[in-house]
């Protein structure tokens, strides 16, 4: 079982679901059930070697990169099929082996306008396929190849299958982030050639950086080329207006993808790649990623105040929760680092809960906008408290899991790595502060407007609107438990995490000289 | 009288002739489709009717045939690169791997060629006779090491393709085609010829190495200059780098569409296997006039190609522009040729690999689509997702591949532009990486757009039955989708190696 683990565990959990896509395409559309059995039992045996992974996995050094597997892919530019999980890929793994089923058990009878189920479960295990990818690659090539792979699905998803603006949203949701990677490409290639074309492996990268003492106005240049591919991929204030309209176009299940995992794609490519490989450069750029996270938060609530539609209010919410984690990640600290990949895991828990609730709510309702809807409390009571679970762990209520990622972030941000001036990130931190007193504002004006009150005269007596059934039960509880879970035990993540943070933060606490790389 | 007599002597000379050595395996490939496409050319007088039917797959064959020699060629590694003819021909990884292009590449068009000829009024026998006339030209070019054989290469490649593109001889816009054509592709061999004129008179020899070596102190004289700028421009025509590129378009537009797949396809690389062993073999020392002529030229022709693209409502001119922009992107590492000669040319040979496969694709799915539609009007896909996803999902492989997305192929294509451009290491092959980037998203629009049509909007008539595919053209998608998809994800180290020219500039 061990070897079996060790050298396929990671490659049979990655790609089962992409052959899971392939036997479906041989099946006729007409075969629904068949289709969803499929898909379904695809994520499941992704999901279970798994948790074979991380039952196997060895916790006492999560800093270490387990299950690796390392062959040569294409040698003309030394770049190699490497993966392996480390205690920073750990948790994103999980997250996406969880949700990817649990929407597709949504999808059961949610298969949204026009149909075809097969098409659409198909871009699904595509979609999982490539964010499990992202996660374990360990080669910048191999992670670009992943990293990719998640547009088309997404871009088909709301394309095909999204709301009334789909066309402007899916172009839009492409091309912004086709801009970001392709500078984000071309800062790979000339950090392999600036190490001297040996190879585009992470950590080796990491160690040639050092050796081969790169000018730091170098560094900088090519940290700003994944800061475009990762900080449009998250999305940083101020390349974040994919994000609204994406959220608000996609089906559901797009939407609760987007929101719990691809999001994270970028944030994680910020502490996988961009501060380890760059540290000197992360130095320079930190105050203004901090800046942008800031302001992220702030325009992010006021957004949120200002959107009638219940869809697009929560994908506001998203550029603030993500503000977060950026700030987190700015303060280049041991503390804020694991704050914000709890924050990632959290805001993918909430957020994809608050987008199953909204694509529930539009179901009954044939509306998201806040005016019209109301009491949902006295229509439907279980959805309505569902509804009221989140928004208090996405206001970030200690006891639940978004507690966890925001209020550590604001205590790192008091005192960052050195280099960092104390001063501007007690001003960052007290944005931030002020950023959580908006959430609470908004969320609860949400919840009362939508959840509180009557029904409106419209939705009355209308037939159409019941209560939670049981395929949504089954997809939501589990992300229900691990909200409160976490909540209450965040160690179950923070342990995890550290070890390979702590590499990082190492990094920086003595300072990075910037100088003495010969600028 | 006294001129006749005083050359006497040396027409006595000469009649000594003496035949040089001739590596016939060496030769094979080329000899095999010459006599294959003989055969095919009396099989057909003899047969008249009653062997037409036979041509497409007796043309398929003598491709595959061809192939053969090839194989055996690059199997017997240690003995490369093969010398002919004084150095004129040489037989090297190089021209093997673009033999293997042009063949198989040759084989799809025969596919994409079969049902569209036979139901149309034409000519078909001949037209294959021509489609093999042109692939031996391509074949010889990849060897050429010598101007005069490049010069007859490039001839023996592009008449046949003039009088094809008039194919449809009862319609006025392939005649316009075909004119427009041959009027530009004389003109630019009358430009070449003057240029390639002016390298003789002054290195005093034909074959490349000997040019090179002739002025290899960078020192040029102006008549030098001019002769390596008219030769570029000369190869600038036959590959529609922008400003040279008008003839494209039109001549796209109105020709039978499996020939545009040839001209967009096949022609365009042959020319820029000539321009890119001119530039390499010949003026390696010359940079400093080639480089900076070339890195216009490329940031010209993909930003001005992406431009027009942006706005056709046709899908062949939207492909047409699009494989000038494709072209200015293949142009780039020549930009750089003399910090990075080996990767320059591997890469452009990749990008060839890959870019015969993904457009040749497009192209057969086009085909197949006026099958139906009659139409070539990006409009007329809509909808197709509904009443064709196999096509459809065959164009969508395409489309993101000529993006450049993973897991296609096209994005390895780029890769390599990139990593030629970034080894460099100079400011200038920097920002024209930058401008290549930019430039792919500016090209993702227009893909998409089509990629939009044939799945978000209806079909623009409400008509829902299905495409017959004949079974010619669904072999040629299914090569062309999976030489696609293997050269991104699981064949991306083969291309490697096969591309991979390390002796490159081993000269004989």
């Amino acid at each position: 079982m061990q070897s079996f683990l060790d050298s396929w565990g990671i490659t049979s959990m990655v790609f089962v679901p992409l052959l899971g896509a392939f036997i479906m395409m041989l099946i006729p559309e007409k075969e629904e059930e068949l289709h969803k059995t499929i898909a379904f039992l695809a994520t499941i045996v992704s999901a279970a070697i798994g948790i074979l992974l991380l039952r196997n996995f060895d916790y006492d050094h999560t800093e270490l990169f387990q299950f690796g597997v390392d062959r040569s892919w294409i040698d003309v530019i030394n770049a190699r099929y490497t993966v392996g999980l480390d205690g920073m890929s750990l948790p994103l793994v999980a997250l996406t082996l969880l949700v990817t089923p649990l929407v597709i058990i949504y999808s059961w009878n949610h298969i949204p306008e026009p149909g075809n189920a097969k098409a659409f479960l198909m871009l699904i295990l595509v979609l999982h396929t490539g964010m499990l990818g992202t996660f374990v690659a360990r080669d910048l090539v191999l992670f670009f190849v992943f990293f990719e792979v998640v547009l088309l699905p997404m871009y088909f998803m709301i394309g095909v299958w999204g709301g009334e603006q789909r066309l402007y949203a899916s172009i839009k949701f492409f091309l912004y982030t086709l801009f970001g990677s392709a500078l984000m490409l071309v800062s790979f290639l000339a950090l392999y050639k600036l190490t001297g074309a040996e190879t585009f492996d992470i950590v080796r990268l990491s160690e040639l950086v050092a050796e081969k003492g790169i000018p730091l106005s170098t560094q900088v240049l090519v940290f700003g080329g994944m800061f475009m591919g990762f900080g449009i991929k998250v999305p940083m204030f101020p390349f974040h207006t994919w994000l609204p309209d994406a959220h608000t176009q996609a089906p559901t299940q797009g939407s609760v993808i987007l929101a719990a995992v691809l999001l994270k794609l970028g944030t994680y490519g910020f502490i996988r790649i961009a501060l380890p490989i760059l540290p000197a450069a992360a130095v320079e750029w930190a105050p203004w990623i901090g800046l942008l996270a800031v302001i992220g938060i702030i325009y992010g609530a006021l957004g949120c105040l200002a959107q009638t539609d219940m869809k697009r209010l929560i994908a506001f919410s998203s550029v603030a929760h993500m503000g977060y984690v950026m700030l987190g990640i700015a303060t280049l600290t041991d503390f804020g680092i694991n704050a914000a990949i709890f924050g990632m895991v959290a805001h993918g828990l909430i957020t994809g809960m608050l987008f199953f609730v909204a694509g529930s709510v539009k179901e009954r309702y044939h509306t998201l906008e806040i005016a019209r809807l109301g009491g949902l409390l006295v229509q439907a009571p279980k959805l309505g408290w569902i509804l009221g679970i989140t928004t208090m762990a996405s206001l970030g209520l200690p006891g639940l899991a978004g507690f966890w990622g925001e209020f550590p972030v604001i205590l790192a941000s008091y005192d960052p790595a050195p280099g960092l001036s104390d001063t501007l990130f007690r001003v960052y931190m007290v944005i931030a502060a002020i950023g959580t007193v908006l959430a609470a504002g908004y969320l609860l004006w949400l919840l009362q407007r939508t959840a509180f009150g009557t029904p409106s005269e419209e939705f009355k007596n209308d037939p159409n609107i019941h209560d939670t059934v049981f395929t949504e039960w089954v997809a939501w509880v589990p992300m229900l438990i691990l909200i409160v879970v976490l909540g209450f035990v965040p160690s179950l993540i923070f342990d995890v995490t550290d070890g390979p943070v702590q590499l990082i933060s190492d990094m920086f606490v003595n300072g990075v000289d910037g100088s003495a790389l010969g600028e | 009288m006294s001129i006749l007599a005083s050359l006497a002597p040396a027409i006595a000379q000469t009649t000594e002739f003496v035949r040089p050595a001739i590596d016939w395996h060496a030769f094979a490939p080329e000899l095999v489709l010459l006599a294959w496409g003989a055969l095919v050319t009396v099989i057909d007088l003899i047969g008249g009717e009653r062997t037409r039917r036979f041509m497409p797959s007796l043309t398929g064959i003598g491709f595959l045939l061809a192939m053969i020699p090839v194989l055996t060629l690059w199997s017997q590694n240690d003995d490369l690169p093969r010398v002919l003819f004084d150095g004129a021909y040489m037989v090297d990884h190089y021209s093997l791997v673009l033999k293997g292009i042009f063949l198989v590449s040759a084989y799809v068009i025969v596919l994409l060629s079969s049902n569209y000829m036979a139901e149309g009024d034409y000519y078909d026998a001949e037209y294959y006779q021509l489609i093999a006339a042109s692939v031996l030209g391509m074949l010889v070019m990849t060897s050429a090491r010598d101007l005069i054989s490049i010069f007859i290469a490039l001839e023996l490649m592009s008449i046949p393709a003039y009088l094809m593109a008039a194919w449809r001889k009862s319609d006025l816009k392939s005649n316009e085609a075909g004119l427009k054509y041959m009027l530009m592709g004389v003109f630019a061999s009358g430009i070449l010829l003057y240029g390639m004129s002016l390298l003789y008179g002054a290195a005093a020899d034909t074959r490349l190495v000997e040019i090179a070596d002739a002025i290899d102190t960078g020192e040029t004289t102006p008549i030098f200059t001019l002769g390596v700028l008219f030769t570029i421009i000369g190869f600038a025509f036959k590959v529609s780098a922008v400003p040279f590129h008008t003839w494209a378009p039109d001549t796209y537009e109105g020709a039978p569409t499996p020939l545009t797949a040839f001209l967009a396809v096949a022609s365009k690389a042959g020319g820029f296997v000539a321009l890119v062993s001119v530039v390499l073999f010949a003026f390696p020392h010359q940079w400093e006039i080639a480089e900076p002529v070339m890195w216009i030229l490329s940031a010209l022709t993909m930003t001005v190609g992406n431009l027009i693209a942006l706005r056709q409502t046709n899908i062949v001119r939207m492909l047409a522009y699009s494989g000038i922009a494709q072209a200015g992107y293949m142009l780039a590492p020549l930009a750089v040729y003399s910090k990075v000669p080996d990767l320059a040319q591997s890469s452009i040979v990749t990008y060839l690999l890959i870019y015969a496969a993904m457009n040749l694709g497009a192209f057969a799915v086009v085909i197949i689509a006026a099958r139906k539609t009659r139409s070539g009007d990006i409009e007329s896909y809509g909808g197709m997702f509904r009443y064709a996803p196999g096509i459809t999902v065959a164009m969508t492989v395409f489309l993101f591949s000529l993006t450049g997305i993973p897991p296609m192929g096209g994005w390895f294509a780029k890769f390599q532009i990139f990593n030629a451009l970034l080894s460099a290491e100079t400011t200038a092959a920097t920002v024209l990486a930058i401008i290549a980037a930019v430039n792919s998203v500016i090209a993702a629009y227009y893909y998409l757009a089509i990629a939009k049509q044939m799945w978000f909007l209806p079909a623009p008539d409400g008509d829902h039955s299905p495409i017959v595919v004949p079974p010619a053209l669904m072999a040629a998608v299914a090569i062309t989708v999976i030489v696609t998809i293997a050269t991104g994800s699981v064949g991306v180290g083969l291309v490697g190696d096969a591309t991979d020219f390390v002796e490159l500039l081993a000269s004989p």
